[in-house]
């Protein structure tokens, strides 16, 4: 369960979006969209905890979020297994052959990340989402330079991880494949920019 | 948190990892005093005390700015401060790894440089005690300036005037049990003072370290 209630959020210290409210429960998924630079990305990090929020309120159980950001933290000189065990060990899951599978890494599973595509690194970054073993994954443009085949593929992953009573809150352009995801536009949250010379002097230092 | 150690260590050992930069530098600066210095073994004893504290002090500078900036841009850091584990657990571990593949590797070398040196027989015993009670401050130490500076382009300088000032105890006590034990006389004091920097910085700054870092990845 991933409540969020008149949420707003800054970035650079200037206010994006403002009085943001939506609920996930247990099997639904939330796509948000709007032109770039409309606060996506902050929104999604500050409901994964990267920073705060100016006001309003994230209630989620503890422990359940599992965030894919733009970058995919993949480390280049260590192996597709060497990187998945890392983070499974990190969220203390146990195997990830699973993940290998889903994400269609079996064939890849020795090689070096550094020698792989953008799309199987991509593939590997999602994989990782599979290992945390969390409910809440909150997906920053997971589909980026994925090609068709990969977009079903994740679009087909997703689709299993709601039907275990996952939850999908995801940034993306492109349709995924699932018509049961709500559709969330955040051009009406704009937040008006404050009144000029309202915000003191420590303005200037923050 | 082993997991990340382990990952820590292997990702210095491979390819590109800068394991062996600081060990190279502190050899290079080792034969290359006496060859500036001239072969006057008098002259070199009295100064190999200092210039070995030196020379570990630089060697652990420069592999500084990878602790945090290599994670940064591949965005493994966001994903770590998101992980379910602690951010004062990640910057100790990252401390550990840095000392384990930079301090230790410097500790283990310095008898060897101290005889380039001429250093006298009975400071070699207080040479190794004196990095192995040292070394561990300047990582952490490190690791703070380290978490102060990333996500700056090109922070290495900032995070150098910003970390040396901090490093300037450590070495003044470091260097002086070196040379007392060089020159025969009790080194209890400044083992003392040594090791209490040490103890202090490894039990407040990764708070400090992981307060900042938090701010940074905003």
């Amino acid at each position: 369960m991933l409540n969020v209630q008149g949420l707003a959020c800054a970035r650079g210290g200037l206010p994006l979006l403002e009085q943001v409210s939506f609920a996930l429960a247990p099997g639904q998924a939330l796509v948000l969209r709007g032109p770039n630079g409309c606060g996506k990305t902050t929104l999604l990090r500050t409901v994964a905890g990267l920073q705060p929020a100016l006001a309003g309120e994230i209630s989620a159980a503890p422990d359940s979020i599992a965030y894919a950001a733009h970058a995919d933290g993949i480390k280049g000189t260590l192996s597709v297994r060497e990187n998945l065990d890392f983070w499974a060990a990190i969220y203390g899951t146990q195997g990830i052959s699973a993940a290998l599978e889903q994400m269609n890494l079996r064939a890849l599973a020795d090689r070096a990340a550094q020698n792989l595509s953008a799309g199987q690194k991509r593939r590997l970054g999602l994989a990782r989402l599979l290992v945390t073993g969390r409910p809440v994954w909150v997906l920053d443009e997971p589909t980026v330079s994925l090609d068709v085949a990969s977009v079903a593929l994740f679009g087909a992953v997703v689709r299993a991880h709601l039907g275990q009573g996952g939850m999908a809150l995801m940034a993306t352009h492109i349709d995924l494949g699932l018509p049961e995801a709500e559709i969330l536009d955040l051009t009406g949250y704009k937040a008006r920019l404050p009144e000029p010379g309202t915000g003191g002097f420590d303005e200037a230092f923050l | 948190m082993i997991a990340l150690l382990t990952r820590d260590l292997r990702l210095a050992l491979r390819a590109g990892g800068g394991f062996g930069l600081g060990l190279a530098f502190f050899l290079i600066l080792a034969v290359l005093v006496p060859l500036g210095v001239g072969p006057e073994p008098a002259t070199l004893a009295l100064i190999a005390p200092g210039i070995l504290w030196v020379g570990a002090l630089l060697a652990c500078l420069l592999s500084l700015d990878r602790i945090f900036a290599l994670d940064f841009e591949d965005g493994s850091l966001d994903l770590l401060a998101t992980a379910p584990v602690p951010l004062e657990a990640v910057v100790t571990i990252k401390a550990v790894a840095h000392w384990l593949t930079t301090g230790l590797p410097l500790v283990l070398i310095s008898p060897v440089l101290g005889l380039l040196l001429f250093l006298p027989a009975e400071a070699y015993l207080w040479l190794i005690l004196s990095l192995l009670l040292g070394t561990p401050a300047l990582s952490v130490i490190g690791t703070f300036g380290a978490a102060l500076t990333v996500g700056l382009k090109r922070g290495g300088l900032l995070m150098s005037l910003l970390v040396l000032p901090l490093y300037i105890p450590t070495l003044v006590f470091g260097a002086e049990v070196v040379s007392r034990g060089a020159q025969g006389l009790a080194v209890g004091t400044p083992l003392a003072l040594l090791g209490s920097i040490t103890a202090g910085a490894v039990a407040l700054l990764p708070f400090a370290s992981a307060l900042v870092l938090r701010i940074n990845l905003r």
